[in-house]
Formats: C-alpha cells, sequence, structure tokens
C-alpha cells in the first residue's frame, strides 16, 4: 500500500525499514522512526478519536506531548494500555491501536448525537442536570455518563512486565536536548561536572531538528548530532533519551520517567518495560523549550486543524504532509517558517496573517518564493466534519473587532500559530513563582526557589544565538562552582533568519448571525461559551473556573488551551492575563504508568517477609501460615481434612491437657544494658522495677504520656545491669524508638544501651501441665522443679549441647515456659522439643489456638490494647505503681479516665451456648431500640473455649465492673446477627492463676 | 523527598528518617507536682507553625540517633540540624 502523503527523501526516518500496523482493524504500513500519528498521517488517515462531551470528530493537533486529541488503546504482545498518545507512541512493527471514547466506531459514533445536543450541555452541565431525583444518580445517570464519557479500558490482568526504580545523584541535571540544554549540557560537561541530559523524545535536538539555521557551518541537526555523540563518550554524562523528567519535588529531588521498551515489540529479556530515577541534582537546567499555542475560531477542533509547527515537524522529521492544500493561520513569523518547508517541497500554501503588512528576513524568504500571503486575514470557522474541507475567511479591522465579507477558500489543513507559550511546569512545580512577560503574552519562570535556573525559550529567549549565549554561560559557570575547573569553550557562529514582532491577537470574533464553536480546551470540549457561562453564574477565581467548566484538565492538562482560557478570562473580566493568574502546575507533566511508580514492589514484594528459623519445619508439618505483620506465622496445622476450626480447637485442647509447643520467635526483643537499666525500666513500665532480683522476669505494661496502653511484656534481669525485654510482635519497633527517644533526649543521663535482639534469638513456647516434665528431659542438668525454677523465674540450661535461656512465663494460663536458643539452632531445638516431646504427646500450635488460649484466660492482646484504652480498661490497674512516676502516669488523672462508668474488659458468654460471636459486633441493652441504638461497648476478641466447649469472648464495656451478670444484645449488622448474651468475668478460665504456679 | 543532613551520617534522604513532632517541647520533670493546663500542653498543645520550626527526626535507617532539625514549615527549606544533645540556639 502507498503510502500517499509521504515525502521522497524528506526525514529523518529508516526508509530501509518497513513496519506494518493495525489501526481500528486495518493495514497500514509505516518506517522505523515514525510514530503512530506520522505513519497514520503518512496514510492519510485523520480522524483517530471522537471528543469527550460532544463526540466530534478528532484528529491530530500536535506532534508531542502537548497532544490533546489522538489518544489511543494500544495493544503490545497481548498487554493492552489506555490512553497512549499517538503522536509519542513510536511505531513498531506488528504495533495494533483503536480509537476510543467511540462507540460503534469512529466513524460512525451514536454519541455524536450529543453534537446536536450541546445547547443542553453547557459548562456545569453535569453539576446542574444530574442532581435529582436522587435515586436516579446510581441506577441511570452514573451507568449512562460512565458509558459515554471516559477515554481507554485499563487492563485488569496482572501486568506480565518489570517496571523498576533508580536512585542516582548529580551535578546537573539538564530537562531537554533542544539548543538551551545541548548547550548548557555541553559546557558544564567540558569543566568536569556529573551531568545528566534527559530528552523526552527518542531524537535528541529538540527545535534544532526543524528549524533552518546554521551553527558553525552547520545545520542544526549536525550540530545537536555533533555534541550528543561526544557527550555520550564522556564518562561523566549520562544521556538518556525517551526521558521524560515530568516531577520536580523538595530539596531538588526531580523524578523522571524512562521508557525503555515501549518503542519495542516486546520488552527483550532482563529488561524493565520503564525505569523511574529518583535524580538528586545539585544544580537543574530547565530547558523544556515551548509549546505553540492555537488562534481560536469556529470550528477549530475539525480534523485537520493542527499547529503550525507540528505540521513543520511531521514534514522535516518524518517526510509527512500533514495536507497537499495547506492553509496556514498565523499571528507570528513561524508560521511563515512551516509555509516555506511547504512550498519547498512543492506544495503552494495561502498564508493568512493577522497582522498588516509586517517586514522581516523570514517574510521576505516567502515572499521571495511566491507563496500567497493576505495580511489582516483570518480564519471565521473551518469547514467540513471528519476533515477540513475549506475555510471561511474575512478580513479583519485594524481593531480586530470587525470582520469583512466572508470568503470561502478551499483547503485540506489549517496550521495554525498563535505564538509561543514557555513551558514552565517544572521550574513552577520547584515552587518559582511565575511572572508574565508582556512582549510574549505569556508566563515565564520568576525567582528560583531550588536551585533551578531555565533556559532558552523555556525562558521566553526566542532567538538561537541568544540562547546558546546564555546556555554555554550557565553551564560553564554552575559547572564551575561545582568542580573549580574553567574550561573555555569557544562560541560557534550562528546564523539565523530574523523575525518581526508578533500580533497579540488570539480569538477570531463571530460573525453576525452565526455560533459557531470555539474551543479552547480540544480534549475536554471547553468552548469560549462555557467559559463565558461559568464567570455569568459567579466563578472569578481561575482554579474556581477550571473546575467547573474542565478547562485544562485531563491527559494533556491543558498544554495548548491554558493561556488562551486567561486570555479569556482576563478580556471578560477587564483584567489584565497576570491579575488572573494561572492554575497550579503539580506533578506529573506528563501521564506517569501506575507501574513505573510502583516498581517492583508488587505482590509479595510490596513489604519483606521474615521468617523463623523453624519456617521449613512448619511447612513440612502442613501449618497453614497467616501475615502477622511482616511475619509469617503458623496459623494452625493441618492434619488430614480438618478445617482452622477443628484444628485450633484441637491443638488448644492440646495444650490445656497435655503439652504444646508453639513459635514465638516474633516477639519483639530489646536488649537493655547498663548501670541505669533498672532506672529506666522504672520509668517507661507503670510498676516497679528497682528491686527485681537476678533472675527473675516481670511483666510490664508501658503507657504513651497520653495515658494509653502501648504495649505489654516481660522483662527480665540476666545479670545485674542486663535486662532482656520481650515486646509484642507487632510493636517491636515503636517501643526501640520510644526508649531511643526517652534515653537520648529526656533522659540522656542515664546510662543505658538498647538494642534489638529479635533476629537473634529464636523462641519456643511450651505450654500445659506436662511441660515441665518435658522441660526436665530437654534439660536433665538443670533443676525445673517448682522450687528450682518458680513462676515468673530464669535460668540458663543447655539443650542438648546448645546454650538456652529458659523463662518461666505464660501467655496461655497453663503451667508454662519459653526457651530461647540462639537463631542457628532454632530448629535444632524445635526439633528436640517435638522428638523428646512425644512421649507426652506434644502437639505444635498455631496463632488461633494460641488466641484461644489467652482469650479464655483473659490476657490482653493488641486486639484490646488497640491505641484507645488506658490500663484500668483492660484490667491492668493493679499495676500502676502509686510510689513512683513513670511515663503517662499524670494522664491517668483525666476526667473521663477517672469516670465511675469508665469503659473495662469484660467476658461475654452467647444464652444460647452455641452461636459464635463476630468480632467488632456492637453491645446494646436493647436490640428493637430505634437507631442509632445506643452502643455500650464492642467485642475485642472472640474464641471457642475449649475448657467450656462454648463460644467466649470478650469485650470493651461501658461501667463494665458493675455490669457482670447483665444480659444484653451483640448486633453485628455486617452479618446479620443479633444474639443475646450474658456478661462474665474476663477471666473465664481459672480465675484465680493457680495453673502457671503450679 | 527531603534532603536531611544527619550530624553523624551526613546528608541522607527523608525515607531514612521518621518524624518526631516540636523539638521544642520539654517533658516535665519526673514527680513535680504540676496542673492540669501544663500537662495538656505538653502532652497536646502544639502549634501549627508557618515558617521555621525545630522539629524532631530519627534516623531510623541508619544509625538510629534522634537529631533537631531546623525546618521551614512552608518552603521545607532546612537550616540546620544538631544532635540529640545539642541545645537548640
Amino acid at each position: 500500500m502507498t503510502q500517499a502523503f509521504r515525502l521522497e527523501n524528506v526525514g529523518l526516518i529508516n526508509r530501509n525499514k518497513k513496519l506494518s500496523f493495525k489501526f481500528n482493524g486495518k493495514n497500514y504500513h509505516g518506517y522505523e522512526g515514525d510514530t503512530l500519528a506520522s505513519a497514520l498521517i503518512a496514510n492519510g488517515v485523520h480522524l483517530v478519536g471522537r471528543s469527550f462531551k460532544y463526540h466530534r470528530p478528532r484528529g491530530f493537533f500536535g506532534a508531542g506531548v502537548d497532544e490533546p486529541y489522538a489518544i489511543v488503546q494500544l495493544y503490545r504482545n497481548g498487554e493492552t494500555e489506555p490512553n497512549i498518545k499517538a503522536t509519542e507512541q513510536e511505531l513498531f512493527e506488528g504495533l495494533e491501536a483503536k480509537s476510543v471514547n467511540c462507540w460503534p466506531s469512529v466513524n460512525f459514533d451514536i454519541g455524536a448525537i450529543n453534537n446536536f445536543l450541546k445547547i443542553f450541555l453547557p459548562a456545569g452541565f453535569y453539576y446542574k442536570t444530574f442532581m435529582w431525583p436522587k435515586s436516579f444518580w446510581y441506577k441511570v445517570y452514573e451507568p449512562f455518563i460512565r458509558k459515554a464519557a471516559g477515554l481507554g479500558v485499563a487492563s485488569i490482568k496482572h501486568d506480565k512486565e518489570r517496571y523498576e526504580h533508580k536512585y542516582e545523584y548529580c551535578d546537573l541535571l539538564i530537562t531537554g536536548s533542544g539548543p538551551s540544554g545541548l548547550a548548557s549540557a555541553y559546557a558544564a560537561a567540558k569543566n568536569g561536572a556529573r551531568v545528566i541530559l534527559a530528552e523526552d523524545k527518542s531524537r535528541f535536538g529538540g527545535t534544532l531538528l526543524t528549524s533552518d539555521v546554521n551553527i558553525g557551518n552547520q545545520s542544526g541537526k549536525e550540530w545537536a548530532d555533533g555534541i550528543i555523540s561526544e557527550l555520550k563518550e564522556m564518562p561523566n554524562v549520562t544521556v538518556k533519551n525517551r526521558s521524560q523528567v515530568f516531577g520536580y519535588y523538595d530539596h531538588n529531588m526531580l523524578v523522571m520517567s524512562e521508557r525503555i521498551s515501549d518503542h519495542l515489540p516486546e520488552t527483550k529479556k532482563f529488561h524493565p518495560k520503564q525505569r523511574l530515577w529518583y535524580i538528586r541534582a545539585k544544580e537543574v537546567l530547565i530547558s523544556s523549550g515551548s509549546i505553540e499555542r492555537p488562534i481560536v475560531f469556529g470550528n477549530n477542533d475539525t480534523p485537520g486543524v493542527m499547529l503550525s509547527s507540528a505540521a513543520k515537524e511531521y514534514l522535516k522529521v518524518y517526510g509527512v504532509l500533514v495536507g497537499k492544500n495547506p492553509l496556514i493561520f498565523t499571528n507570528n513569523d513561524s508560521g511563515y517558517e512551516t509555509a516555506i518547508e511547504f512550498k519547498k517541497n512543492g506544495i503552494d500554501p495561502v498564508i493568512l496573517d493577522t497582522r498588516n503588512d509586517p517586514n522581516s528576513e523570514i517574510i521576505d524568504e516567502a515572499k521571495n518564493l511566491g507563496i500567497d500571503i493576505k495580511f489582516s486575514y483570518v480564519v471565521v470557522a473551518a469547514q467540513g466534519y471528519k476533515k477540513v474541507k475549506s475555510a471561511d475567511i474575512a478580513k479583519i479591522s485594524e481593531d480586530k473587532e470587525q470582520l469583512g465579507k466572508i470568503e470561502n477558500i478551499k483547503c485540506d489543513c489549517i496550521c495554525v500559530s498563535g505564538f509561543w507559550t514557555p513551558t514552565i511546569h517544572l521550574a513552577s512545580q520547584s515552587g518559582n513563582k511565575s511572572k508574565f512577560k508582556e512582549d510574549i503574552d505569556a508566563f515565564i519562570p520568576g525567582i528560583s526557589k531550588q536551585n533551578e535556573t531555565t533556559l532558552g525559550a523555556a525562558n521566553g529567549v526566542y532567538t538561537l544565538d541568544q540562547t546558546l549565549k546564555s546556555s554555554f554561560e550557565t553551564g560553564q559557570k554552575l559547572s564551575k562552582e561545582i568542580t573549580n575547573n574553567d574550561n573555555k569553550i569557544s562560541f560557534p557562529n550562528v546564523v539565523e533568519k530574523k523575525s518581526t514582532v508578533h500580533d497579540k491577537f488570539w480569538c477570531v470574533p463571530l460573525p453576525k448571525g452565526k455560533n459557531y464553536k470555539r474551543f479552547l480546551d480540544f480534549q475536554n470540549d471547553v468552548a469560549v461559551s462555557d467559559i463565558e457561562i461559568a464567570l455569568k453564574e459567579g466563578y472569578r477565581s481561575i482554579e474556581h473556573v477550571k473546575r467547573y467548566t474542565t478547562l485544562g484538565m485531563a491527559t494533556d492538562q491543558g498544554k495548548t488551551s491554558n493561556l488562551n482560557g486567561l486570555q479569556l478570562v482576563s478580556k471578560i473580566e477587564n483584567k489584565v492575563v497576570p491579575a488572573v493568574g494561572h492554575t497550579t502546575f503539580r506533578p506529573p507533566y506528563t501521564p506517569v504508568s501506575i507501574g513505573a511508580i510502583v516498581g517492583r514492589e508488587v505482590g509479595k514484594h510490596s513489604k519483606p517477609t521474615r521468617k523463623s528459623p523453624m519456617h521449613t519445619w512448619h511447612e513440612k508439618n502442613n501449618a497453614v501460615f497467616v501475615d502477622a505483620g511482616v511475619w509469617l506465622r503458623p496459623r494452625y496445622y493441618k492434619r488430614g481434612n480438618e478445617n482452622l476450626f477443628e484444628a485450633s480447637k484441637r491443638e488448644a485442647k492440646n495444650v490445656r491437657t497435655n503439652v504444646g509447643v508453639c513459635d514465638v520467635t516474633t516477639l519483639g526483643k530489646i536488649d537493655i544494658k547498663g548501670p541505669d537499666a533498672a532506672e529506666l525500666l522504672n520509668r517507661v513500665y507503670t510498676n516497679a522495677w528497682l528491686k527485681l532480683p537476678v533472675g527473675k522476669a516481670r511483666y510490664g505494661v508501658m503507657l504513651r504520656e497520653d495515658g494509653i496502653v502501648m504495649d505489654d511484656g516481660t522483662t527480665t534481669r540476666i545479670s545485674e545491669n542486663h535486662y532482656h525485654m520481650t515486646t509484642t510482635t507487632a510493636q517491636a519497633a515503636n517501643v526501640l524508638s520510644h526508649l531511643e527517644y526517652y534515653l537520648q533526649l529526656v533522659w540522656p543521663e542515664l546510662n543505658v544501651n538498647v538494642v534489638s535482639t529479635t533476629e537473634q534469638w529464636a523462641g519456643a513456647a511450651i505450654a500445659g501441665p506436662k511441660s515441665r516434665d518435658l522441660l526436665q528431659k530437654l534439660f536433665p542438668n538443670s533443676d525445673v522443679s517448682n522450687e528450682g525454677l518458680p513462676f515468673m523465674g530464669y535460668i540458663e540450661g543447655d539443650l542438648f549441647g546448645v546454650k538456652a535461656k529458659i523463662f518461666r512465663i505464660s501467655f496461655s494460663g497453663e503451667l508454662a515456659y519459653e526457651i530461647n536458643v540462639e537463631s542457628d539452632n532454632g530448629n535444632f531445638m524445635w526439633e528436640k522439643i517435638m522428638e523428646v516431646g512425644q512421649e507426652f504427646e506434644i502437639q505444635p500450635y498455631g496463632t488461633e489456638a494460641l488466641s484461644t488460649l489467652r482469650i479464655e484466660m483473659g490476657h490482653v492482646a493488641g486486639s484490646e490494647l488497640d491505641g484507645r484504652t488506658i490500663p484500668y480498661d483492660n484490667s491492668l490497674e493493679g499495676l500502676l505503681s502509686k510510689k513512683k512516676d513513670f511515663i503517662g502516669k499524670r494522664s491517668l488523672t483525666r476526667k473521663a479516665f477517672t469516670a465511675d462508668d469508665r469503659q473495662k474488659i469484660v467476658g461475654v458468654v452467647p444464652l444460647d451456648k452455641k452461636t459464635s460471636i463476630p468480632e467488632g459486633s456492637h453491645l446494646v441493652k436493647d436490640s428493637n431500640a430505634p437507631l442509632p441504638n445506643p452502643k455500650l461497648g464492642y467485642i475485642s476478641a472472640s474464641c471457642w473455649s475449649v475448657e467450656y466447649d462454648n463460644p467466649f469472648s470478650l469485650a470493651i464495656l461501658k461501667d463494665g465492673k458493675n455490669m457482670i451478670g447483665e444480659k444484653l444484645f451483640v448486633m453485628s449488622p455486617l452479618k446479620n446477627k443479633v444474639i443475646p448474651v450474658e456478661i462474665v468475668s474476663s477471666h473465664y478460665v481459672d480465675p484465680k492463676g493457680e495453673r502457671v504456679r503450679s | 523527598m527531603l534532603h536531611i543532613k544527619c550530624p553523624h551520617c551526613g546528608m541522607r534522604s527523608q525515607n531514612e528518617f521518621s518524624y518526631g513532632g516540636d523539638a521544642t517541647v520539654k517533658r516535665p520533670e519526673l514527680g513535680k507536682e504540676i496542673s492540669d493546663q501544663e500537662w495538656n500542653d505538653f502532652v497536646y498543645n502544639r502549634k501549627s507553625l508557618r515558617g521555621k520550626h525545630w522539629e524532631l527526626w530519627q534516623h531510623i535507617s541508619g544509625c538510629r540517633q534522634w537529631i533537631k532539625v531546623e525546618r521551614d514549615t512552608a518552603s521545607h527549606e532546612i537550616f540546620k540540624t544538631l544532635k540529640a544533645d545539642q541545645e537548640i540556639s
């Protein structure tokens, strides 16, 4: 198939490599080096989508990141990606893309009926129309809007691609490889600075690829190629194409997304698809150039109306004609450059210039080439539906208010140039407050806030000579300050055609009796009339106007529409543009894929997984694991067809009757040493610690300064100045920071050191009436009798040649011990316990049985110590020392904490002794009371009591101390349950605690 | 992301640190009789300053030292960092 709009011998594409691709099901050809957009235009395809609101036909408007129209659904290697700009997507063999926002097809789109209803779809239409009746929102309006509006469709499949993150430091980060980027990078690199030069496109050079200039007797492109290849050779320089610096954050941290594989049919093995760079730069040079802005006229969204710079880029870079009968509509000299390129390639353009007989070298060249130029002329409206067929043009008066007689002129494209808008987004993100530059009618960066400098067109400098000079100087000066090198570079001779001033004209008035839509924002269908309505309705702040009309929103973020929007608001409001101000530029500058942001932190990689040294044993013995913070812990050990309920009941029962063993390695452990260690404990725990003898453990509770319980655990005095503290699994890190805080900042006079030893010790709890017999067999040389190792006692022992710490402490409420050995010996310890324990009918038990055991004993854990309870609430008030001060003590005198009916922990049993009580349910007095039913408390933890073989729960209940024996209702609207219950003591089993001391 | 100069380790990225609140708050001495108001001020009441602010950070993924950082809460500029035992001047 021939590419009817492709020129021969023009462009930077590789004509030796033909690529086939599919668009909307039809096959086409392009060349290596094409974008999807350039390849489609080469094939004469201009209808690529439908607009957001009115479903009007959409073509191509730009040739890069500013593109508001050509958004496609891309299919690549079995995956699909929505909202890809055809102007950015490089062509690859087998590429497939489809139009979005049209149904059933882009040629026949039912939604286009909105176009005829547009009188009913003004600004704020959704807010006004879909308000009532309320019930219609979910059933009618929302599904309708969802189907009618919106862009592409996100894949719901797991993304097979890999995305990486990289952290980098440099002296100078330079964003954009146009003339200013190249010059500053070159000067800085020659001074030995570490430079990163980032270019968004695949080709380096920016405007040098399309402009007719001469630098040091070379064409712009040749000069750019020379600089780039020299930079690539330098070890202190990183040159990256396909890399967009999209965000400027605090302390000169910038983020760049590098598209490594998006231009290939599939990602190479071991390569990521994209890489996100976090770059900390000493200096940032913003050389992001400028974006041409449109002039507003009737039906200016018709396919075939596009930026004149884009037309030039398609021609010079891709060898593609956007039309064969072009009309150039301009208010400045840039339009002439495009016209000249057309003319040089055998196409006869017509130029409409809003100015009255301007003079410059560029205009003279156009005249000399015999180009038809009409001065003081404007395009009133484009004609044609799916493609421009002609234009209504007219002479315009000196004051730009009156249109002359309307003439119709045949054309197949209208290339618009309304002058240039500096790309100040990055500078603005850095905190730089922009200022308005009158002579270019646009904002440029003001005073630098961070270490950033904006160069060239991005700074409103539009001549090459000036741009190169200032960029060389800036690159040289900044790098010299960093490296102290001072390599002088000779400045090349620059030849460029001189241009004259532009006309500050931006919007063509409506002719009498015509009501053409004149669009400001092309992606969101925001027309002049929409802004007028918003202002009439009282919206004043530009931020409000933006949100009400959606001007400048969506994937292009108004790169071509923002300034014209401001012009309109300032005109209606009779203000100057800087008084209206612009909306805030926020990162990202261009859309970034979610995959790149997430990087490798997906699935199991999203957080570390910690396993105890006995993990493999658990796996081999049918453990079913549960996430406990970052730890994996056995929840239960499955036997045969057992479910969770049956297995945990069996395991818990075996602890109560024989002996069980539980992996408690995950408990936080902190080693505390120093002469003032006892004093520290005395201050952080609520009970007394100064008289704890060596070889004894004590249970302690620590509070936050606001009196809320922070954590609990046992701490053992190993020797005179050495303690071993345990914390709950969840709070281990917080408790360590808490101790460090007080030691470093509040009481630096205390001579104590703390260090986490959680991972250094493997722990096994053996619990049950037969645990002492088992312990004696494990440690035949130690005295583990009730006298030799009493409750809360501590000894060191020899476990078949391995040094072990033995603590007589109990969480299960049974006679129990915890054995700690160095982590490397954990598995050895575990296997020995299982082996020796066989004769005592030992079974391992998981966290589910562990919970059952502690709940029916009324021992509190994380679900009660939930950051909302004080010691009294957990019946821990007996642990509050009256003799000494401790962290948080003063807060306990607060009125609410001492109220008579203060909440307190209780036990809850269903009256029928059968119905399980869902955790999180509420306790109420009357289950039939009108809503909202006053809540008296909540269920914190539930289990099936193995002691009594019925359900049992713990609850935090208002006035809990006086509620024992009361009958209440448990209500769980989520589970649709109402359960009559009786309130009992939280100590359901062995309330006197005799077993632990037996 | 902030770049914080740990007085012990040098310039490090914010993600190595955790924030610890106002550094100018002094904990009342243990055992000292104080009014409810004074205690409330210590536990709860903080100024939400715009501008220079001395605050605590802990270098949790580094040396684990608590440090004092003088930061502008609006611009995020960091002026000075001190070790835990150095007095704010």
